[in-house]
């Protein structure tokens, strides 16, 4: 070690942090190297016999890795449902003075509030009797009810932090405003579509309980496909493991490529 | 091209921004908008932007009626007091905005842009982005922009209030030369009296929502037609007393007597509000007519050629602007000399009754 560098208090604690933090994802990536019969046998820090298995599982057998294309192709749909009903509606906020318009934006937030288990059953009933069980599009639209709100509610601090003259400048200026709005508007609040997608990301790819009730077999999310891995043999652990493990890489390169822009997010009180 | 407000009032809420204000702008005129902030400024200019809707009254262009014409359609520029430009684009894309609009391309567009930025002294800037300039050349930017349009009505608004003095008095003087090549009819809204008067042209004073005056700037500035005129357009305000007149003197409430001469002396007796530029008085004794008024004290302002004497005259604060270098002492009486040439006289209601010899009008 370098000579005068004490090792402060404050470092030691970052690192027990870290170890605690990092810890159930480290047993669960050590898991989903191992057999079965390993995991339940010996207690070991390090995987002794290293095996790919649970992995090739998962991406040969259509019944594991179409839940993964499932949950994706939901959740994109959702992102891009969700941002695009809630830009025009954010700019309403941000730019008009209406009737009730603080009201009708709180009443946005409170949205977030109802646990998703109220919706799950009326959302069931309706999508049966319109035939859109078991479809993505159902998953999508209903992760709208909860992702739209928030993605008004980010999109608005961003607009409200370019000046409203500028759309009057664009308009003196003689650009009609679709082509203001598209070409000159958007570009600017780029950061902030980036982050609201992120978020609607966030939420659509770990919710469970609409996911799993609107859908049987055709668009069965991953995270529900897991959750059936119990059999009369009992728990496959392994298999299991291996999932998850496959289940947060989404998430994590996601998070790395809009870290930057999620800071500013935050920066702006939104977030 | 001609402008004319007819009646124009915008109602917002429950707060009135403009109250009937009739204007008539002759094409290629310049009109300053002289008035206090609050004092509707922006509003009219809004409404000549054709951004607000006027509540009632109409607004012609040409003698067209164009109340409900959008913006877009408009043959109008304008710049604001914030500098308000593009963040995304580069000077020169900021420039060509308009232009692009006009569906305007090629050299042709080049050519027209590099034109106004050489007259902006922009050219070395053109690669840039607009936050990677100083305040001044942000707004330059705009008033390039604003220019490059080729419209017939041109809004300025505050545009050289929030830069710094150095930069505003370089603008400022090269502003009216700008604008007098561009052949448009100019509005140019602003606080200070002393830009007004720089700019000349024809002049408009606000206070809350009303014209209260309009003609040659110079005009208004010798021979303001009111009280308000008076207070918007001197800075610093105008030295009020209230006065009884008997005879052929004003009688001031400190029991002190001001002789009247020539015209101001026929009007009739009774109680008036004498005022006086802080110009016009003097801390030495300039003519024998010279009526010494005794204040204490209040605060000395001392810039590098003149000093400003604030003292407390009876209930009121008047104000001296004396050229050279005055140091009073603070909390002491202090005599300051009117000059009975140079007073206004004020009717009770605040219009103007008459006014000194050396302001030039006699009784009005």
């Amino acid at each position: 070690m370098a000579r005068g560098m004490p090792i402060r208090a404050g470092t030691v604690g970052l690192v027990i942090y870290l170890i605690l933090l990092m810890l159930p994802i480290y047993w669960m990536l050590n898991m989903s190297l191992r057999t079965n019969a390993d995991i339940l046998s010996t207690f070991s820090l390090v995987p002794t016999s290293l095996t790919l298995d649970n992995y090739l599982k998962i991406f040969t057998d259509p019944s594991w890795y179409s839940g993964y294309i499932n949950s994706i192709l939901y959740v994109s749909m959702n992102m891009v449902i969700s941002v695009a009903v809630a830009l025009p509606a954010a700019y309403a906020f941000s730019r008009y003075r209406f009737l009730g318009d603080k009201h009708l934006f709180f009443w946005l937030l409170t949205n977030r509030m109802a646990p998703a288990a109220v919706f799950a059953l009326p959302f069931f009933q309706l999508y049966s009797s319109v035939g859109l069980i078991d479809t993505h599009i159902a998953v999508a639209l209903a992760h709208c009810l909860f992702n739209v709100p928030l993605a008004v509610w980010i999109l608005e601090g961003f607009m409200s932090g370019v000046p409203r003259e500028l759309d009057e400048m664009a308009a003196i200026d003689g650009h009609g405003f679709p082509k203001f709005f598209f070409f000159m508007f958007l570009p600017l609040i780029r950061t902030g579509i980036g982050v609201t997608a992120f978020f609607c990301f966030m939420f659509s790819w770990v919710e469970l309980l609409m996911a799993r009730t609107l859908t049987t077999t055709e668009a069965k999310p991953i995270a529900a496909v897991m959750t059936r891995t119990v059999s009369a043999t009992g728990l496959d652990w392994g298999l299991l493991a291996a999932a998850g493990i496959l289940t947060i890489v989404p998430g994590a390169l996601v998070i790395y490529f809009v870290r930057n822009y999620i800071a500013k997010g935050f920066a702006l009180g939104r977030v | 091209m001609a402008v004319v407000l007819e009646q124009v009032s915008r109602v917002v809420g429950r707060e009135s921004h403009l109250a009937q204000v009739s204007l008539e702008l002759a094409p290629g005129s310049l009109t300053v908008l002289l008035g206090p902030t609050l004092a509707g400024k922006t509003s009219l200019l809004r409404v000549l932007a054709g951004l607000d809707r006027p509540t009632m009254g109409r607004l012609l262009v040409d003698g067209r009626d164009v109340t409900g014409v959008p913006v877009q359609r408009r043959s109008v520029a304008m710049v604001y007091q914030q500098f308000i430009n593009y963040p995304n684009l580069t000077v020169f894309e900021n420039i060509a905005s308009p232009l692009r609009a006009q569906r305007v391309a090629g050299p042709e567009l080049e050519r027209r842009v590099r034109e106004a930025a050489a007259l902006l002294k922009l050219e070395p800037m053109l690669a840039r982005l607009p936050q990677e300039l100083s305040g001044g050349q942000q707004q330059r930017t705009a008033i390039a922009r604003a220019i490059v349009k080729g419209a017939d009505l041109l809004l300025l608004d505050e545009p050289l209030a929030n830069l710094d003095y150095k930069l505003r008095e370089e603008l400022r003087t090269e502003l009216p030369r700008l604008f007098a090549e561009s052949g448009a009819t100019l509005v140019y809204a602003t606080t200070e009296p002393t830009e007004a008067l720089l700019l000349g042209g024809s002049c408009a004073t606000l206070t809350e929502g009303r014209v209260t005056q309009f003609g040659p700037t110079v005009e208004v500035y010798r021979r303001p037609n009111s009280v308000e005129t008076a207070q918007i357009f001197s800075d610093p305000p105008i030295n009020l007393v209230p006065v009884d007149k008997v005879g052929a003197a004003l009688l001031l409430p400190d029991g002190g007597r001001v002789p009247l001469a020539d015209g101001v002396a026929g009007l009739r007796d009774g109680p008036y509000r004498l005022g006086v530029r802080p110009n016009h008085l003097a801390l030495v004794r300039p003519n024998q007519c010279a009526v010494a008024i005794i204040g204490t004290v209040a605060v000395a302002e001392l810039t590098g050629s003149e000093s400003f004497i604030h003292l407390d005259y009876g209930p009121a604060r008047w104000v001296v602007h004396a050229a050279g270098i005055h140091k009073p002492t603070l909390d002491e009486p202090v005599a300051v000399w009117l000059d009975p040439a140079r007073l206004y006289l004020f009717a009770p209601d605040g219009a103007l009754a008459g006014a000194g010899a050396a302001i030039g009008l006699g009784a009005a």
